[in-house]
């Protein structure tokens, strides 16, 4: 079941410029290697080399940080949308 | 002037030109300013500093501006004050305060920061500013885009205090409050970056943003006599702070402005809000967000991104991470009002109460020089102390009713 993917600006290169693509899998981890399998070279940009995400990207599923779920075994479920998003720091001090 | 050669990422060190960006291409770690030290040290000298204003613009070769300064020409070199009354109050012989409850023109340290971003924004030519905040971001945006002549569209978290809001409003911004915690708004701010061009202080402009607080290091040694304190102890919301005083004292190091530095740097947080001093306490380097909940709201962020360095700062520096609960948050700010005359907001309460906890646990020690960092103004945060004080008596204007409630209300 496809589930839609918001990609941050600097991977639109990888994507043809769609900000917004589809992926399929059971959870998150499925999610990225069938990233990989569309658009080459994009896992690596994401993940470190033993698939964890990198410490300055931040995945939601939907408005959740996986984080707080299950991390890159958060389950997926049919009409989910996960958004990757460098993590940005602000606020007060 | 201008000492910026450009911008490099601090995860991978790929270089970048001077742009409105911040994030690495490649490995989506944060961009920061690299500059020309040889040029800089050429140029630089304690006199020279001296003889500059008596602002943050004294130390304006370290920052990352290509032109003058262009607003905020009177923020920073806040006052460092030698707290006698507090120091004995908590058993330490060389305390010091660096009080930026006062730094103009809105009462936080968050001046410091905004004074670069605008001026920054200003060169790359925006014309609206905007930021993510817990309320004095907000505040001090909104005071300098309109010294600059700037639009500003201010993003908030729902349930900030009165002061915060109003004090941001008045400023002629638009204020928009989002239901969710601060997190949730700087994440919706990215979004809103991808639809309009403006220039968001702490996230397209934040390499330039951030370093405007290594004015308050470089304050806190030159302040100090040129020489660096034993410990300070620092409020912990992003981490940018920390990072920055701790990168400042060792730029004054490298340039030879200072000896060696062998400051421990403490981060301060509220339990409450704690993923930063939680992974300290645990020897990870990796932070676990959590969901804010505690009166110290202008810290109050779950999610720091900078958070990996705030830990590697304390760490490295031989420093500690600790926490309080909410009530001794306000036990703290009375007791610096009540020893030192200075109202400080509830982050203030947090690194003082959190500074009386690391005394107890002998990190900090008697005879050691102690630097406190007081960043935030206690008039915008009454509602932290609403029941804590009862209205003031009403008399009759006479003397008999004074003479009758004075006797019955010695406090002294």
């Amino acid at each position: 079941m496809p589930v839609k993917v918001r990609v941050p600006t600097p991977l639109m290169k990888l994507t043809s410029n769609q900000a917004e693509v589809t992926a399929e899998g059971g959870t998150i981890a499925d999610i990225l290697n069938n990233l990989e399998s569309q658009f080459a070279g994009i896992k690596e940009r994401i993940c470190e080399e033993n698939g964890t995400p990198r410490r300055f990207i931040n995945i939601y599923l939907n408005e959740e940080d996986i984080r707080f779920l299950d991390g890159e075994n958060t389950k997926i479920k049919d009409g989910d949308e996960i958004s990757i998003i460098p993590a940005i720091a602000g606020g007060a001090v | 002037m201008g000492f910026v050669k450009g911008l490099r990422c601090k995860e991978c060190g790929k270089d970048y030109e001077k742009l409105p960006i911040h994030v690495c291409e490649y490995c989506f770690g944060p961009l920061e300013v690299n500059y020309d030290y040889a040029g800089i040290g050429k140029v630089v000298s304690r006199k020279s500093i001296q003889d500059g204003p008596p602002s943050m613009w004294r130390y304006k070769e370290f920052m990352p501006i290509d032109e003058e300064p262009k607003v905020g020409l009177h923020t920073g070199f806040t006052p460092l004050v030698r707290a006698k009354n507090l120091g004995k109050a908590l058993g330490l012989k060389n305390l010091y305060l660096k009080n930026d409850s006062v730094n103009h023109p809105t009462f936080s340290f968050k001046d410091r920061v905004v004074a670069v971003a605008v001026s920054k924004a200003l060169e790359f030519g925006f014309d609206t500013v905007s930021c993510a905040s817990t309320g004095n971001l907000a505040n001090s945006v909104a005071a300098h885009a309109a010294e600059a002549g700037l639009k500003s569209c201010i993003i908030i978290p729902d349930g900030l205090e009165a002061g915060k809001i109003l004090g941001t409003q008045i400023y002629g911004a638009q204020l928009i409050a989002v239901h969710g915690s601060y997190d949730d708004v700087n994440r919706l701010c990215s979004e809103i970056g991808a639809n309009h061009d403006w220039a968001f202080v702490n996230i397209n402009i934040r390499p330039y943003y951030g370093d405007g607080s290594k004015t308050y290091g470089y304050e806190i040694a030159e302040q100090l006599g040129w020489k660096t304190p034993d410990n300070v102890v620092v409020p912990v919301a992003g981490s940018s702070l920390i990072t920055k005083i701790y990168k400042a004292f060792h730029e004054f190091e490298m340039l030879g402005l200072i000896d060696k530095v062998n400051t421990k740097i403490f981060a301060a947080q509220a339990t409450g809000c704690s993923p930063v001093t939680t992974a300290i306490k645990n020897g990870s380097d990796t932070i676990k967000p959590v969901k804010p909940n505690t009166i110290a709201k202008s810290i109050a962020i779950g999610n720091p991104a900078d958070g990996y360095y705030g830990i590697k700062t304390a760490n490295e520096s031989g420093g500690w991470g600790e926490d309080i609960p909410d009530e001794e948050v306000v036990e703290a700010m009375k007791l610096l009002a009540e020893t030192e005359g200075i109202f400080t907001e509830t982050a203030g309460g947090v690194t003082l109460g959190v500074t009386q906890k690391l005394i107890k646990q002998g990190r900090i020690k008697p005879d050691e020089t102690t630097v406190i960092c007081i960043t935030g103004n206690g008039l915008k945060t009454q509602e932290a102390l609403t029941g804590h004080y009862t209205p003031p008596a009403v008399i009759q204007c006479n003397i008999q009713s004074f003479e009758e409630e004075f006797a019955n209300n010695l406090t002294v």
